[in-house]
């Protein structure tokens, strides 16, 4: 090494930034972005221009670009986004879950049979607090069966494996005896509102409130991270380079904005809202914006909060290092199976969580919802860059794995291609992310 | 150093077994404040063993474990620091994924008023134990994997000293090291011994034990041969205790 760093006007700490590589290089060095967000990013656009203008050549109409589908995709990607946040902790420590999707089921059977066969005898139907406690009810089923999981994986050293596939026979069978296979509907109105539709989406002025606070968020963040680095000497990223992250971060959440509200609720839904209302409906025609839609939102504080837990906390902290390696975690005093078991009943708590967004979008409980997603789950977030080696994996990168496949799924259908075509597709794409990454990873070191 | 004192530690007839093998059979042992006890013996002899329960990582079958005299329950890695042991063990013990400050700091990490592990503080932290240990280093925002052998060992020790340390058990600290680096590791032993601090010092290496211990006890097939004062043997002797299991001492009686 070189004693080029000792130079006098150089920072007390850390390494002057080089100027090495080409504009590209230095670019990303000062900015300090993480060049496979880039790239998850890159891949992302290229398959929505792809579908798009493969739809505009060959149907004559390019339906991707649309905000209709992509509020709709935003909506289709909630579920398995929140559940992949969950996954990536399960995987980073070296283990699987494959029982989420029976899990789904259960949760989702427990919260219909209590709004819709337990609660309202009892309370009236459509009384406020039904939807309530039935969300709470699902949520605790998630969790309890979680760390029954958790527990049987860490006290009783179990394989994650063979516990979590036990899971998804046991508890798409006991979905299956609480409801004799019988549909459970209707559900609370309130409870379908979490599922998204027109109704159950904030609307223009929510939409610009939500955008508002994304923006201020930003700008906190940025400014607070400079305060930091100020306080102990550390090497300042440029000013540009903050401003310049700062104004992409605000000019998505805008536009994500624009987009949501340029979405219009459909002709017949107005009508009925007038018709309920008794609005007047100016001439040119009523145009209400849907907005984003709740269980959206939902997916983005899901999303803010496990990041914070597994960036900013001690128990995100621990989840990495048991991940990097169990035994060093475990003499530095980490109690590694009780961490386990948290873990596992978080994971199960998130899949009551997407239970409720499942379950109210459908308008329904069944005891086959949420067939097959524990697969969908794990690629999403190994798409997303979680190594099944354990130990690396991020929250961002599973929601936007989520994306990705939701958005192939979605284009394939805009296209018509069939259901077997989609699944082929599907999973190439699944083992060829696993190799590019593999790829990437090896000429980062 | 006087024995006529209080031991720092003492650790009385502990025995261990794995699936009755006595890994650890009897074996006391003591240290004082100040002094640097050498454990020696072949691979397999129990030395690991024997600090491994010390630090917390073994739960022993028998015996009693006395801190300044008084009777500690030391369970899980958690109990044997909070009697200030601090351990350096031969495999390093990072997570290799995290980098330098989450290493250093893992399990104890330093929090803002929210409870939120704050990472910059821990850099700096880092920053400026590293620079006394190890002037040189300078990958901070590195994971570990990243780092050489020697810059490993480095971290390694540094988690051991930073939390102020009563008790050091060093396992092996040398074995990845170039010579600069192992003298530096000397020095740190001399400069600690000097503040106090009783060191366990596992190591293959004799003439080592020779220079920097005090005091030498030799394990052979999971029993201690015996202890000795490092002034009173030569190497040889050190040596056929190791091989032979045969005490000194007892041969000249």
């Amino acid at each position: 090494m070189s004693n080029t760093t000792e130079t006098k006007t150089a920072p007390p700490h850390g390494l002057p930034p080089q100027d090495k590589g080409g504009p590209l290089a230095r670019f990303l060095k000062a900015t300090e972005l993480d060049t496979r967000l880039l790239g998850m990013l890159g891949a992302l656009a290229l398959i929505w221009i792809g579908f798009h203008v493969y739809g505009a050549v060959f149907n004559g109409f390019g339906a991707f670009l649309t905000p209709r589908n992509l509020w709709n995709l935003s909506v289709q990607t909630s579920s398995i986004g929140i559940m992949a946040c969950g996954m990536v902790l399960v995987i980073v420590t070296r283990h699987i879950d494959l029982s989420v999707g029976s899990v789904l089921g259960f949760c989702a059977v427990v919260m219909g049979v209590t709004q819709v066969y337990v609660l309202p005898p009892l309370m009236g139907v459509g009384h406020p607090m039904i939807w309530i406690i039935a969300v709470i009810a699902g949520m605790i089923a998630g969790t309890f069966v979680g760390a029954i999981h958790g527990w049987l994986i860490a006290y009783r050293a179990i394989p994650a494996f063979i516990v979590t596939l036990g899971g998804l026979l046991v508890w798409r069978g006991v979905a299956f005896l609480i409801t004799s296979g019988e549909t459970i509907s209707p559900v609370d109105q309130t409870f379908k509102l979490l599922g998204g539709g027109p109704y159950g989406a904030v609307g223009e002025v929510g939409s610009w409130i939500v955008g508002a606070l994304g923006c201020i968020a930003v700008v906190v963040m940025v400014l607070n991270s400079r305060k930091q680095r100020t306080r102990f000497g550390f090497v300042m990223r440029s000013v540009w380079a903050d401003y310049f992250i700062g104004g992409i971060s605000c000019a998505a959440v805008i536009g994500s904005v624009l987009l949501v509200n340029s979405y219009p609720w459909p002709k017949g839904i107005v009508k009925r809202y007038v018709a309920e209302t008794g609005i007047e409906v100016p001439a040119e025609g009523l145009f209400i914006s849907h907005g984003f839609a709740i269980p959206v939102l939902i997916l983005v504080v899901v999303v803010i909060c496990m990041t914070i837990l597994m960036q900013r906390t001690r128990f995100g902290r621990y989840v990495y290092a048991i991940g990097g390696n169990p035994e060093a975690a475990t003499l530095s005093g980490i109690n590694t199976k009780w961490m386990t078991v948290k873990i596992f009943a978080l994971m199960g708590f998130l899949t009551g969580l997407s239970a409720v967004v499942a379950s109210a979008r459908l308008g329904s409980a069944t005891n086959a919802l949420g067939t097959l997603d524990e697969l969908y789950v794990i690629a999403a977030a190994v798409i997303g860059g979680t190594s099944l080696a354990g130990g690396i994996g991020t929250i961002y990168g599973a929601v936007l794995g989520a994306l990705v496949m939701q958005s192939l799924q979605t284009g394939m259908v805009l296209i018509g291609f069939d259901a077997a075509i989609q699944q082929i597709v599907v999973g190439a794409v699944l083992v060829f992310a696993v190799y590019l990454d593999n790829l990437y990873r090896k000429s980062a070191k | 150093m006087s024995n006529t004192n209080t031991p720092l530690v003492e650790m009385r007839d502990i025995c261990i077994s794995f699936g009755g093998v006595h890994a650890v059979d009897h074996v006391s042992v003591e240290l004082h404040p100040g002094e640097v006890v050498g454990l020696l013996g072949h691979n397999g002899a129990g030395k690991s063993t024997l600090i491994k329960i010390l630090s917390g990582a073994y739960a022993m079958d028998s015996g009693e474990i006395l801190i300044n005299g008084e009777k500690a329950e030391i369970r899980n890695p958690r109990d044997a620091r909070s009697y200030n042991i601090e351990t350096i063990y031969q495999t390093l013990a990072l997570a290799d994924n995290l980098d330098t400050a989450s290493n250093l700091f893992l399990g104890r990490e330093l929090v803002t008023p929210f409870g939120l592990v704050d990472d910059d503080a821990m850099e700096a932290e880092a920053r400026e134990i590293m620079a006394r240990l190890n002037p040189n280093f300078q990958k901070f925002n590195d994971p570990v994997s990243a780092l050489s052998g020697g810059q490993r060992q480095s971290v390694a020790i540094a988690r051991a000293v930073y939390f102020n340390a009563q008790i050091l058990i060093m396992d092996e600290p040398t074995a990845a090291l170039g010579p600069h680096e192992t003298q530096m590791v000397s020095e740190l032993i001399q400069k600690l011994k000097a503040e106090g601090i009783g060191i366990f010092l596992i190591s293959h290496d004799i003439h080592d034990v020779m220079t920097l211990c005090d005091r030498a006890s030799v394990m052979k097939n999971g029993k201690l041969v015996g202890t000795v004062d490092v002034d009173s043997v030569t190497d040889d002797d050190l040596l056929s205790m190791i091989i032979l299991g045969k005490h000194p001492h007892q041969k000249e009686a």
